[in-house]
């Protein structure tokens, strides 16, 4: 049991780092900043996992947030790369302009 | 072999691994075979050898399960199943990258931009698509979607040096790994209801709740969400205009019929798994969305003047199709919407396959203008590009129509007539656009001198996809019934 601090107050932890995540990412116009509200969500859901992991005395939650950590890390390594060649072509990284693309 | 990796495991997995394999294989040996650009063609070659022993190890898996009778092989502590389903996506998936990849050492010269990791990447990518459409595990179904994701950001900016191909790159991972969030929310509740991350298990640990517990409805918004962004249905379409048009053509094609075929297997499987007993739920949801989804797509098309664009909003709006035969779900539908999925990727490579033809050196050939007169330049690439665009509409007797039939006569038969009306109201507005490239190209008007740029590979994928959209079309018993196999479960 976890002493003390029940489920629910992780998981309303969970959500609230969640929809900052999404907030942040609505809000923000610094593509880095975007991206760390996305790695933010993905941390809400870490959270999420193992609370509920540890709730139900399995492990299969735990197992699932290395693999989260896993995905998170590859995402940054893909996107920083993509972060770069943006800024070398284009000098700026706020996302209003990124505007080339007919809309 | 072990306990952990038994001899069914390896059967099972054998496909998957050979992908990986000659993945690997490729990114290693790359340079050192081939430090010249121009003899980088042979890596095609290479690829197809991979994609042969994978289709090998498919054949072997369907010869399994028709010769002892059975539905499924499971491995891995039912963490991957092989059943009809997998298996015909799988063949789905191995059609279109082996399409694509033959079509691109041309195309990736003329952009100048010949790099054996491109190979390797469409190898990695449907490595990803098999464990879509094989995984019934939440951690499968997770890491393959993030591996064909992975793998599609880095494509889709393929030219470093292009900007609209950075943006579009940039545009698709910040939303992909967005929506990715969502999905990921959405199993670690599915996980805290059930304690299990098996689709079975989730499924019967849903089955015993109130499809309105507000556990289960908050698994059911932001598993949807992250879904629907994959799909691209409105009104989580943004990215996928944006993507199709910045990416190098090629991948454009892959993208459009790969990643969707892997969506919707994907789709599926958590829709008629996990959560089919909260049809009441998604079931109105999903109708909105797919009226929605062909509104946007439809519409949006007709006043686009990029073919790249143009058909990057029909894709959208053959999606909002696709899900119709999800929402009428009987066994019409779902059988329908296989049959869309297989009819969908041939037809829309092929559409794209004439525009990768009409790239050459200094010609961009992506307007609907760049296509005028092509009827008396190369009548051969017109007549196919007609075929694609009739299948697209879903005019008889191409294979457009054979798809379309099916999810309207699903739709009729569990009685959703207005979504029935709407449906076939858009296939009209469709019909519309897609005649303006065809007037496009019947216009008596002179084309430039360049010849269209064509290459063996380029010509062989044509005609397959080709024969394909008018041999379904014209007699469609075979496909019809490896469709319907494919739900045998």
């Amino acid at each position: 049991m976890m002493t003390g601090v029940p489920l629910s107050w992780y998981l309303i932890l969970s959500v609230v780092l969640f929809s900052l995540g999404v907030a942040g990412f609505l809000f923000r116009r610094n593509i880095i900043t975007i991206f760390m509200s996305i790695e933010l969500m993905l941390n809400a859901v870490n959270l999420s996992f193992v609370s509920f992991s540890y709730e139900l005395k399995s492990v299969n939650g735990h197992l699932y947030t290395l693999f989260v950590m896993v995905v998170a890390a590859a995402e940054a390594a893909v996107g920083l790369a993509i972060i770069l060649t943006v800024f070398k072509n284009r000098g700026t990284l706020n996302v209003d302009e990124l505007n080339s693309l007919k809309n | 072999m072990s306990q952990f990796y038994t001899t069914t495991d390896h059967f099972v997995l054998a496909p998957a691994l050979m992908l990986a394999l000659f993945g690997c294989a490729i990114l290693l040996f790359d340079f050192l075979l081939f430090p010249n650009p121009k003899d980088r063609k042979w890596l095609t070659m290479f690829l197809l050898a991979g994609e042969a022993f994978c289709g090998y190890g498919l054949w072997r898996q369907h010869s399994f399960l028709i010769s002892n009778g059975i539905g499924e092989i499971t491995a891995f502590q039912g963490s991957l199943t092989m059943d009809g389903f997998a298996l015909f996506f799988n063949w789905i998936f191995l059609i279109a990258t082996v399409v694509v990849a033959i079509v691109s050492y041309n195309y990736l010269e003329i952009e100048g931009e010949h790099h054996g990791e491109y190979y390797a990447l469409i190898l990695f990518a449907q490595c990803g698509m098999f464990f879509l459409a094989a995984g019934t595990d939440l951690v499968t179904l997770f890491i393959g979607l993030e591996l064909m994701a992975l793998c599609f950001y880095v494509m889709v900016g393929f030219l470093r040096g292009e900007r609209r191909s950075n943006e579009a790159a940039m545009k698709y991972l910040l939303l992909g790994a967005f929506s990715s969030g969502f999905l990921a929310y959405g199993f670690s509740i599915m996980y805290g209801v059930s304690g299990s991350t098996k689709l079975s298990d989730v499924a019967a640990a849903f089955a015993a709740r109130d499809p309105w517990d507000p556990m289960i409805l908050l698994a059911v918004a932001t598993t949807s969400v992250g879904l629907l962004f994959k799909i691209s249905a409105a009104p989580f379409h943004m990215w996928a205009p944006d993507a199709y048009e910045g990416a190098p053509t090629t991948v454009t094609a892959y993208l459009s019929v790969a990643s969707k075929a892997a969506s919707f297997a994907f789709l599926l499987r958590i829709f008629m798994g996990p959560l089919s007993t909260s049809r009441p739920v998604w079931e109105p949801l999903l109708a909105a969305v797919a009226i929605a989804t062909m509104t946007f797509g439809n519409l949006a098309a007709i006043s686009q003047n990029n073919i790249k664009r143009l058909l990057a909003y029909s894709s959208i709006s053959h999606a909002g199709y696709m899900l119709l035969g999800l929402i009428a779900g009987n066994r019409t539908g779902l059988n329908g919407v296989a049959v869309y999925v297989m009819v969908y990727t041939f037809m829309n490579l092929g559409a794209f396959l004439v525009v990768v033809a009409m790239r050459r050196k200094g010609i961009a050939g992506e307007d609907v203008d760049d296509l005028a007169g092509l009827m008396h330049k190369s009548p051969g690439y017109a007549m196919l590009m007609l075929v694609f665009l009739l299948s697209l509409a879903g005019i008889p007797p191409t294979a457009g129509f054979l798809g379309k039939y099916y999810i309207f006569l699903s739709l009729i038969e569990t009685g959703h007539y207005t979504l029935a009306v709407i449906g076939t109201l858009y296939v009209a507005v469709a019909i519309y656009y897609y005649f303006r490239i065809v007037k496009s190209m019947f216009i008596p008007e002179q084309f430039e001198p360049a010849p269209l740029s064509t290459s063996l590979g380029l010509r062989l994928a044509l005609g397959v996809t080709g024969a394909l959209t008018l041999v379904i079309g014209i007699y469609p018993e075979p496909f019809l019934r490896m469709a319907q196999t494919s739900l045998m479960r």
